[in-house]
């Protein structure tokens, strides 16, 4: 049994007379304690996605199971109490900005009813375990971004939630703290062994901890699976767009123009040999190194290269058959994607 | 300057101004509060929406604040009759006041509560708090700095309203001073009770304005 599934969803909305959905027939199923990305555009509905788990949206049509149990068969009631077991932060933190550190931690607690001594005590540990025990009586005016988000984290955790749901929890931050809440993240899931959801339109949040990823694109799941397989060959445009992240990256200036420009990836075991003075030296003919990078995907160093190659259609051919019997995954883009 | 009678008379008009501002101002609340809260919640895109109670309130609320104070005062002799056995005296003043401020302060509530984050009570709601718990655990606390400045305001008001029902009869310092220094032509008892609810007015705005920056955690 999954810990959430999501089975046919939809959800339409109604704005000004226009009926837009949100949501359409989206099926996926997320595993217990895994870290699984859900990534789009803006407007791609994936925050509306990510609120359906925890029934803040209730859906059209479809259903969503959290351990089994069908949400929409919850009274009011027991959709709250299976609330707790789901923990939820924000990109905008959304702390009690008239509480401090202990009591904004303290609150979930407080709500489910837990005497107030019993419930610092929990405060207190979560908060070692965020590091921010010194801030304890701290006001949310009197943080940074990351220390608030680390706060928000410590209070989504409070309930021992069995999944936690980032909504564009890193969005608000520098790279910096981006990194360190991320790496806090991947602890408390290591640690935990909670499952966590996580919401963002920035694939190398998805790359540094997610072990699987969905692409949703106008409210339509385009594209799921493993990060390393969806990183190496991306199958779909919006997964392409996501992956280079800035268009200026594949048309860098108008010189630079190639007639085909094709996107290889390296793993660890393929990187050894050269690849691309090989290339040059078998067809004699000259390739031009248009970008290159390496990055982290979940845990696993990836290199990435995007070649203009030679005018001559043959001779093109002849080189991404040549890589892809190289093992490379080997991909192309068109021009401004 | 003035002798032992007029003194007293003075004190005791400053007492009688105090009870009928403050009683009415806490009756107000006792009433307007809670009118405020369902105004929130029941407004499109609040916790609970449902128009047709959100419809009738507001009409009501402006329909009681659209009656100049004095009108009011004069429309609910009846009424206030009814209540208290008198219409006038400073206890039967206090029944227009009431009427008059509840309006007043479900609107200063709405607002201040209206301003709460939507994000922090959607938090709330992820973390399975009822709407109840949201009202009194989230909505109320968070506008607690602007529910305290709407509080001041009011008193504030009141206190004015309390001076003007001196004209029918009212008691406190407004009645003193329509019977001195309008009836009786003594300017000098007039431009006290005038000087004194300069005082009491100052001293209001200030110590509510200093509680509600007090409790405020905002921005320090």
């Amino acid at each position: 049994m999954s810990e959430i599934e999501i089975k046919n969803l939809t959800k339409r909305f109604e704005a000004g007379g226009h009926e837009i959905v949100a949501l359409n027939d989206v099926s996926l199923s997320i595993e217990k304690g895994e870290i699984y990305g859900i990534i789009g555009m803006s407007g791609a509905g994936k925050s509306t996605l990510v609120r359906s788990i925890n029934y803040l949206e209730v859906p059209n049509e479809g259903r969503v199971l959290i351990g089994g149990t069908d949400l929409s068969k919850l009274s009011e009631k027991e959709l709250r109490i299976k609330r707790r077991d789901i923990g939820m932060i924000f990109q905008g933190f959304n702390l009690l900005e008239q509480k401090n550190v202990i009591d904004n931690v303290c609150f979930p607690l407080e709500i489910s009813g837990m005497p107030k001594k019993k419930a610092r005590e929990k405060a207190r540990e979560l908060l070692d375990t965020v590091n921010l025990s010194d801030k304890e009586k701290s006001y949310p005016s009197q943080l940074s971004g990351g220390q608030k988000q680390r706060v928000a984290i410590a209070r989504a955790l409070a309930t021992n939630p069995d999944i936690l749901l980032c909504d564009e929890a890193t969005s608000a931050l520098d790279p910096q703290t981006t990194e360190s809440i991320l790496s806090l993240l991947k602890e408390i899931n290591e640690k935990l062994n909670i499952t966590i959801v996580v919401i963002t339109h920035q694939m190398s949040v998805i790359t540094d901890i997610c072990s699987k990823v969905a692409i949703i694109e106008n409210g339509r799941l385009v594209e799921e699976g493993l990060v390393e397989e969806i990183f190496a060959s991306p199958k779909t445009d919006v997964a392409r767009e996501l992956i280079a992240n800035k268009k200026s990256r594949y048309s860098p200036i108008d010189s630079l123009k190639s007639e085909r420009v094709i996107r290889i990836v390296f793993s660890e075991n393929s990187a050894f040999e050269p690849v691309i003075s090989n290339v040059i030296l078998k067809f004699n003919a000259p390739v031009n190194i248009l970008g290159a990078d390496t990055r982290n995907v979940g845990g696993k160093a990836k290199g990435e290269i995007l070649l203009g190659l030679p005018d001559d259609e043959d001779i093109q051919n002849h080189i991404i058959a040549y890589l892809k019997e190289r093992g490379l995954s080997v991909t192309e883009v068109r021009e401004g994607v | 300057m003035f002798d032992q009678k007029i003194i007293e008379m003075l004190l005791e008009g400053i007492r009688d101004t105090l009870y009928m501002t403050l009683v009415s101002a806490l009756m107000g609340y006792a009433v307007g509060l809670p009118l405020g809260v369902v105004l929130n919640v029941t407004r499109s895109g609040g916790l609970k929406p449902n128009r047709i109670i959100y419809r009738i309130l507001d009409i009501f609320c402006n329909i009681i604040r659209s009656i100049p104070f004095l009108i009011l005062l004069i429309l609910l002799i009846p009424f206030t009759r009814a209540l208290v056995g008198q219409s006038y005296g400073s206890t039967a003043t206090i029944v227009p006041l009431v009427v008059c401020a509840a309006p007043y302060i479900a609107r200063m509530v709405e607002s201040a509560l209206n301003e709460v984050d939507a994000g922090v009570i959607e938090a709330a709601r992820a973390m399975g708090a009822s709407n109840m718990q949201i009202i009194l655990k989230v909505l109320l606390v968070e506008a607690k700095t602007s529910l305290v400045t709407g509080a001041t305001i009011t008193t504030g008001v009141l206190l004015g309203y309390s001076a003007m029902s001196g004209t029918v009869g009212g008691g406190g310092l407004g009645d003193i001073a329509v019977r001195y220094g309008y009836y009786r032509w003594k300017t000098d008892i007039m431009l006290v009770t005038v000087a004194l609810l300069i005082i009491i007015f100052q001293i209001i705005q200030n110590l509510g304005m200093k509680v509600a920056s007090g409790i405020d955690h905002r921005k320090k």
